[in-house]
């Protein structure tokens, strides 16, 4: 038959044919996805490249301190990941996902700091002759930790930090309870669209106003500092501490890829797909809606989590600042510049907008003088950004992404105007032109 | 035959105008009616009551043989329990195959995590393909809904209903946009399936009704005007004086 379409179908047999992914013909998520192959391959190749040139295990190419850039790096695309989940595919534009990166990294913060304290107050203690008493110890970090914001006690939400699997668990918990609460009573009233990310805003907002607060028990608006010593390995260079976590950083990329490309890869992917473009008709088709958006916005309040407990080691210092509304609107921006509903664009939006700003902030780069005024690139790197933004909705929806439909000869077809789904920035699934 | 669909003494009040004035109605577990009535007489409203879209401010409504009130239910819940609908414009995920489609509206358990778990049996993908087939739709299984003509969303949607299974089903104006061969075919489809489980047709389209067959509800300002066989109703002079004498 003919169809209205002005677009040949899938052309099967034929060279550079692509055929739609289908449930019936494609056991194994690597035969339905190639591209989950070549991004771990990719990932794979990278992390020993920088590996060889680190001072740490290879040639010194490469400086410890970039090395940290990398590894955060790639803690930024996992929390991209987790945005692209619930914002490429399943339409909940969440503007709050770096609260729960932060709140993950202030949970991993708290057992490195004490820990490292407990070592230098203990080791301070014995040199007065005596064994220090527990009290006398736990004073002591006290002191340590808070005197810089007028106290001495150590408040109760510190009573796990001696212990890491404990402040690990943390970790998870705290960001998780926080998600499953906040989206309970979101989803539950059935906030949808733009009230939702308002709404996302004023928790991150919020929190981060709690936590300057002195009295929040975690130092204010000094943060939690010195992370990047880990307790117990003084004689540990940095070098090598910063590889160890470039590693962890890259495993949990790898690992949160492939999760994420199994989720969204069977019916699930399809469910909520289809929640993104019709959530009322998904309704009728029996499936708990806000279930499974809760389900999705705890699951990458978890993902966000880890990516900060690696994160935050490597940056070496964390404060309020890291949850301020604009650092969720960064995320969202990275995604949309990469390309929402596929995974690998959220990783390559992240990696390349974030380094480009680190590289654009730092200074480095030399102004370019326009007779009298002078463009200098600290200042207007955001000017850049936000227009890159706003040209990148405007004229190429699909994002960097886009251009990986354009190697693979794949085109969005001409419909005549006609919406093949009401998002045109993401994936469509795959109609070949020739 | 006690009724699978009872409702009774409903009333919806938007805004100070009353869309549903103390309707009662009731369907046996394996029958076909249609509903028919000028704009406004509150067909779509009944349709949202009975799925869980709108709540009534007063009434009952009861399904299946333990009277299951689904006033206290979500769309998604009364879906479970074995209502289905058909809305007017089709509403396909247009961004997916026909399969996945299919997929999505198969009897199955809908919470999260079996989903996410769930992989398509055998016996589902020949299902897909049996219903896909069914409705003229077997050659378009890996197409994207979205390419689909209109005649061909409306068929993947009833086909969609078909795998869902409903004990009830609720159609709203199943033959807008239907060639007359088409027509055909669902008058027949609809009386085949109202064997098997209670089906709620609501069209405008008299000529359509006269084929179907089946016992006719007149709606008139949100209740019940006149019940009973096609001939009936409109020889009933109330009807004629608010809807059919208009037309």
């Amino acid at each position: 038959m003919t169809s209205p379409s002005s677009v040949r179908k899938y052309p099967t047999g034929g060279a550079g044919g692509v055929k739609p992914p289908a449930f019936t013909d494609s056991p194994s998520l690597f035969a339905r996805n190639p591209s989950v192959l070549i991004f771990i391959a990719c990932l794979a190749a990278f992390t020993l490249a920088v590996t060889l040139m680190s001072e740490a295990f290879g040639a010194g190419v490469i400086s410890t301190s970039f090395v940290k850039t990398l590894g955060k790096t790639l803690c930024l695309c996992l929390v991209a990941l987790a945005m692209d989940l619930i914002w490429g595919y399943a339409g909940i534009l969440s503007l709050g996902h770096m609260a729960f990166f932060a709140l993950g990294g202030y949970m991993i913060g708290m057992w490195l700091m004490y820990a490292r304290t407990e070592e230098i107050v203990v080791t301070a203690l014995s040199q007065g002759g005596l064994p220090a008493t527990p009290e006398e110890i736990s004073q002591g970090i006290a002191t340590q930790i808070f005197g810089v914001v007028g106290s001495s006690d150590l408040p109760l939400i510190w009573s796990l930090a001696h212990s890491l699997p404990l402040q690990l668990s943390l970790a998870l918990a705290v960001p998780g309870t926080l998600a499953l609460v906040f989206g309970w009573l979101a989803f539950r009233s059935r906030v949808t669209g733009v009230y939702l990310s308002i709404l996302t805003q004023a928790m991150t907002l919020a929190l981060a106003l709690y936590l300057f607060q002195n009295d929040s028990g975690l130092r204010g608006n000094n943060g939690l500092s010195g992370l990047q010593n880990l307790p117990g390995l003084d004689g540990t260079s940095q070098d090598i501490v910063s590889i160890w976590f470039f590693w962890a950083s890259a495993l949990a990329l790898g690992l949160g890829y492939l999760t994420l490309s199994w989720v969204v890869s069977g019916k699930f992917g399809s469910v909520i797909r289809a929640i993104r473009d019709d959530e009322a008709r998904v309704r009728f088709l029996g499936y708990p809606v806000e279930v499974y958006k809760l389900f999705l916005f705890t699951l990458t309040a978890l993902i966000a989590a880890i990516a900060g407990v690696l994160y935050y080691p490597q940056a070496g210092i964390i404060n309020p600042a890291e949850l301020a509304p604009i650092a969720s609107i960064y995320l969202a921006v990275w995604v949309a510049i990469g390309g929402r509903g596929r995974l690998y664009g959220a990783v390559i939006g992240a990696a390349f907008v974030s380094l480009l700003s680190s590289l654009f902030t730092s200074g480095r780069l030399p102004d370019i003088a326009f007779g009298p005024v002078a463009l200098s690139w600290v200042n207007w790197w955001l000017v850049i950004l936000g227009l890159a933004f706003v040209a990148v909705t405007l004229f190429a929806p699909k994002g960097i992404g886009g251009l990986f439909d354009r190697f693979q000869n794949l085109r969005t077809p001409d419909r005549k105007g006609a919406p093949l789904g009401p998002d045109d920035g993401s994936l469509q699934e795959q109609e070949a032109q020739q | 035959m006690t009724a699978l669909l009872e409702v009774s003494g409903v009333s919806v009040t938007f805004d100070g105008f009353r869309a549903i004035n103390n309707l009662s109605f009731s369907i046996g577990a394996a029958e076909l009616r249609a509903i028919i009535g000028p704009n406004g007489a509150g067909k779509t409203t009944f349709m949202d009551i009975v799925t869980g879209k709108t709540r009534p401010d007063a009434g009952t409504v009861s399904f299946g043989e333990r009277s299951l009130s689904l006033l206290g239910m979500n769309e998604a819940q009364i879906a479970r329990e074995g209502v289905g609908r058909k809305f007017q414009r089709p509403t396909v995920f247009e961004d997916q195959t026909v399969e996945a489609n299919l997929i999505l509206a198969l009897k199955a358990p809908r919470s999260p995590w079996r989903v996410l778990f769930c992989k398509p049996r055998q016996s589902d993908l020949a299902r897909v393909r049996e219903l896909a087939d069914e409705v003229g739709l077997g050659d378009h299984l890996q197409r994207k809904s979205g390419e689909l003509s209109h005649g061909q969303k409306q068929w993947l949607e009833i086909a969609m209903l078909l795998a869902q299974e409903p004990r009830l089903l609720l159609v709203d104006e199943p033959a807008a946009g239907m060639t007359p061969a088409e027509r055909e075919h669902t008058t027949a489809l609809l009386v085949s399936l109202a064997k098997t489980r209670a089906v709620v047709v609501v069209e405008h389209d008299m000529e359509f009704i006269r084929r179907l067959n089946c016992r006719v509800t007149v709606l008139h300002e949100g209740s019940v005007l006149a019940e009973g066989s096609l001939d009936h109703v409109t020889r009933d002079p109330q009807v004629i004086s608010v809807y059919l004498g208009r037309g």
